[in-house]
């Protein structure tokens, strides 16, 4: 065989090979835009996938705004932060007198609060929502072995009473300002989940809504899971016991795309439809987004209640004396940052309370921009000199300080940046130290071992007392193997009697004045640098309508049956 | 042969052992716990509670002691409960293998059916243009980070031209052929490179051995010098790199699955480990560590079939 003979063959052989590799690429036959998907569909991208299916069980956005579609709570904040119900017939209050004051077992002040579920509330199996049900969440809830989270509410609830079929009485023993919201008192339905709650320490592992998802028997909402792929998607379809408004759409389907640059790809090539905004977009990202293709998606931005702060370690010896607190934030243009980095989409915090909440105080200090107040109060608290562009104090010591965020969040490097910047211009020498969220989380702040600043957000509610953040009873520490949350390691015995009077005060007016003198230490005193409130961005298709962002911890899902193609 | 096979599997059960006990401890080394991550997120909750869950997840007790349990019930079939999916480990591993065997067992034998051939052409011209092309193309390959690569294809085949899903699987009755191929590509071309550079390197080693001179003197078509005496003899190196990462089969990808939000091994060990989930990643890791002994394993029994003068009897032949 020749040389020419050879080279003829091996490239036959190449060829054909590569032919043979090709028949793997061949079914590039898929329709994939959103036009070739039927119009009652409708499929939703966010970022994150829930860890478990059981409403009590761990708290997690992804896991409630799924769940918001299939069941309702009996009580929520609406799009005007007003308590309303959604599973029950009537709020209850003293005035209507189906909350009555009463004297618990034990000698204290307590409540009795009666409510009536909706009497066409039915899960899907046809199965009546009833009392049945309530008596059996709040057993499962206050046994310490069933698995849920936050128990204070069960700890609480020491009595339930059944009137008959769809009304109880729940009996607290302590009467608190939130006495009619039960939020977070999600049913469970005895018919189906009580035969697993046999072994309590074992209810978490074979609970019917990680074991038998699929049950219909799990849903009273106007939709119910039909399919669980785990880490891609949640399909759902309509409840036919649903009794409310009818839905428009016939599938809704959840798709998880974890990474943000794909979550755009497969918004734009039709993948998705829309995105979440309670778990998709960052702001930055998507005023990115909205430059390149606002046209072709209606996007909205919802600040809420996501707090984003720096904490201060009070312990600090430089950060101890206040005037040096109040000279860091007077040194801040946040109102400029907020515009550069985020159009001005999230608004500047003057304290942890959002503006949208009632008990906002527009007294409480603010600091605008004021480079001269801020050197005047670093020269006052004694860092008078300064050498190299860093401030000294007489002893010599430089004005040094470390601050620290979650590693590979790049908004809040970019925010920590221009913070560095700002405050270098006043002498001020910041060094940061960003950790992974697992460390920082895991231990760094949960154990306060940040040395001086340390930057991330709180989520809250409506109206939401400060108590594990600033009471001084909960500054972690080894005497009390480091529980609480009071991580700045503020102590004030005036805010700590604020909180607990704003707990217990029921007239709305007495209270709108304890918040504002709360409000007013916390921006005088400055435990914590306030940042801006997050917002959310909603991604919506032009042909969407009736999504509504509330702004607080309850997700746009919770009325979808709202939601409907423009006519 | 068969006493050769036992010796590896009881070594293979011995780095099991290590292996479980390694990883355990380092993840219990890892600060925090999943209760600190729950604070975090949870301003209401208190401490009474999270003390509770401590307990309730047996994290109130020394490390030691944990892994006491988790080997004592392991050994007995029960590998316990993963808590972040709140299901039986095993639940929540096999259908993301099953998708990471598929995914990346597809990507594989598209790599191997383009980068043998390729590597066997090149080694069979070298230094000609077609070979300095092939190689070309195999450091661009090699040197393409997957991220980039699969963001690009994304951009292409899904966003402009609209002809593949970006990501994800199909729903309800859709084929989950289309969503296949842009992470197999993705994942193909990565690998593609090295496999041909490896193919190229041991053919061309073989090809300068007398053998194949006295092959060619003998007459033997081109064809059959190059796949009978050439091939043969340049894939025993070849099937040790093909072994290694037999085992990265079962461990997932974790950047190319993120992407393309494909719920796989990868994701489903990173997410475990950075969840504290030990249950889950503790057997997900021992999984992917068996099967890549394994593959060596298979990796040895095929030098003995590719190679005569190989024996696990005395060594090598002569």
């Amino acid at each position: 065989m020749t040389n020419k003979e050879n080279q003829r063959h091996s490239l036959r052989y190449l060829l054909g090979s590569i032919i043979v590799s090709m028949a793997f690429l061949l079914p590039l036959t898929w329709v994939s835009n959103a036009d070739a998907r039927p119009k009652e569909e409708l499929v939703i991208g966010i970022t994150q996938f829930p860890s478990t299916l059981h409403p009590n069980i761990d708290s997690m956005m992804a896991k409630t705004y799924v769940l918001a579609m299939t069941r309702r709570p009996f009580t929520v904040y609406d799009k005007n932060w007003q308590l309303t119900c959604l599973l029950c017939t009537e709020l209850p209050t003293f005035e209507n007198g189906l909350a009555v004051k009463e004297r618990t077992p034990k000698g204290g002040l307590g409540v009795a609060v009666t409510y009536t579920i909706h009497p066409d509330a039915t899960w899907g199996d046809g199965t009546p929502v009833s009392s049945k049900d309530v008596v059996f969440t709040w057993k499962v809830g206050r046994h310490p072995k069933s698995g849920f989270g936050n128990m204070e509410f069960y700890r609480s609830l020491y009595k339930v009473d059944v009137k008959d079929a769809k009304t109880f009485t729940l009996h607290f023993d302590k009467v608190t300002f939130e006495y009619n919201a039960i939020n977070g008192f999600e049913l469970i339905p005895a018919h189906v989940d009580e035969i697993n709650f046999s072994d309590p320490a074992n209810y978490k592992n074979v609970t019917a809504f990680d074991t038998d998802s699929l049950n219909e028997g799990l849903s009273f909402g106007p939709y119910m899971i039909t399919n669980v792929t785990a880490g891609s998607h949640i399909e759902l379809r309509p409840n036919p016991t649903w009794w409310g408004k009818k839905p428009e759409f016939k599938r809704i389907t959840v798709r998880v795309i974890p990474n943000t640059a794909a979550l755009e790809a497969n918004l734009l090539s039709g993948g998705i439809d829309m995105i979440a905004g309670e778990l998709g977009l960052t702001v930055d990202q998507a005023l990115a987004f909205h430059k390149r293709h606002g046209r072709r998606f209606n996007i909205i931005y919802k600040p809420g209640l996501v707090y984003e702060h720096i904490d201060l370690n009070l312990d600090n010896p430089i950060l101890s004396d206040p005037r040096v607190r109040k000279a860091l934030l007077y040194a801040l243009d946040r109102k400029t940052m907020t515009e550069q980095l985020f159009a001005g989409r999230q608004p500047v915090a003057r304290t942890s309370v959002s503006p949208l909440d009632w008990v906002h105080s527009e007294e409480a200090p603010h600091y605008e921009y004021d480079p001269k107040k801020s050197a005047k109060l670093l020269a006052e608290s004694g860092w008078k000199r300064t050498v190299n562009g860093v401030r000294v104090n007489d002893d010599g010591d430089r004005l040094s300080l470390d601050i620290m965020t979650t590693a590979g969040n790049r908004t809040r490097e970019l925010v920590e940046q221009v913070l560095q910047s700002q405050w270098k211009k006043l002498g001020i020498e910041v060094k940061i130290k960003n950790q992974p969220a697992r460390v920082l989380f895991g231990e760094t702040i949960t154990e306060r071992k940040f040395k001086a600043m340390v930057m991330y957000a709180w989520i809250s509610s409506p109206e939401n007392v400060p108590r594990t953040t600033l009471h001084s009873a909960h500054i972690p520490g080894p005497a009390n193997n480091f529980a609480g949350q009071n991580y700045t390691g503020y102590r004030n015995s005036e805010v700590d009697e604020l909180v607990e009077l704003i707990e217990v005060e029921l007239d709305k007016s007495k209270r709108k004045k304890l918040w504002q003198r709360l409000q007013y230490i916390y921006a005088d005193e400055l435990p914590v640098i306030p940042l801006y409130f997050r917002a959310n961005p909603f991604i919506l298709p032009l042909w969407l309508e009736g999504v509504e962002p509330t702004g607080h911890q309850f997700p746009t899902t919770l009325w979808v049956e709202n939601w409907h193609r423009k006519m | 042969m068969t006493r050769h096979l036992i010796d590896r599997f009881l070594q293979s059960a011995i780095v099991l052992a290590v292996m479980s006990f390694a990883v355990y401890g380092l993840m219990g080394l890892m600060p925090g716990d999943p209760i600190d991550l729950m604070l975090s997120a949870d301003p209401k909750m208190t401490a009474a509670d999270a003390e509770r869950l401590r307990g309730l997840y047996g994290l109130d007790k020394p490390l030691l002691e944990r892994y006491g349990n988790w080997l004592a019930a392991a050994l007995s079939g029960d590998f316990g409960f993963s808590r972040l999916h709140a299901k039986p480990v095993f639940d929540v591993l096999l259908p993301a293998l099953g998708n990471t065997v598929l995914l990346l067992g597809a990507s594989f034998i598209l790599s191997l059916v383009i980068a043998l051939p390729a590597g066997i052409y090149a080694a069979s011209r070298p230094y000609s243009k077609s070979d300095y092309a092939i190689n070309f193309l195999a450091f661009a390959g090699i040197s393409t980070p997957p991220f980039w690569l699969a963001l690009l294809l994304i951009i292409v085949f899904a966003v402009e031209w609209g002809i593949l899903p970006a990501g994800g699987m199909g729903i309800g009755d859709e084929s989950q052929v289309p969503y296949l191929v842009l992470p197999v590509l993705s994942l193909a071309i990565a690998s593609i490179g090295g496999q041909t550079r490896y193919m190229r390197a041991a053919m061309i080693e073989t090809m300068r051995q007398d053998y194949i001179r006295t092959a060619r003197a003998k007459g033997l078509k081109e064809s059959r010098v190059i796949l009978a005496h050439g091939l043969r003899n340049a894939l025993i190196p070849v099937v040790t790199i093909i072994a290694l990462d037999f085992g990265m089969l079962f461990s997932g990808a974790l950047i190319t699955e993120t992407i393309f939000a494909y719920p796989g091994m990868g994701r489903l060990i990173y997410d475990a480990v950075m969840g504290n989930d030990f249950n889950l990643a503790l057997v997900a890791l021992l999984l992917a560590t068996a099967l890549t002994l394994l593959g060596n394993i298979l990796a040895d029994i095929a030098y003995v079939r590719l190679d005569p003068r190989i024996s696990y009897k005395g060594g090598k032949k002569n």
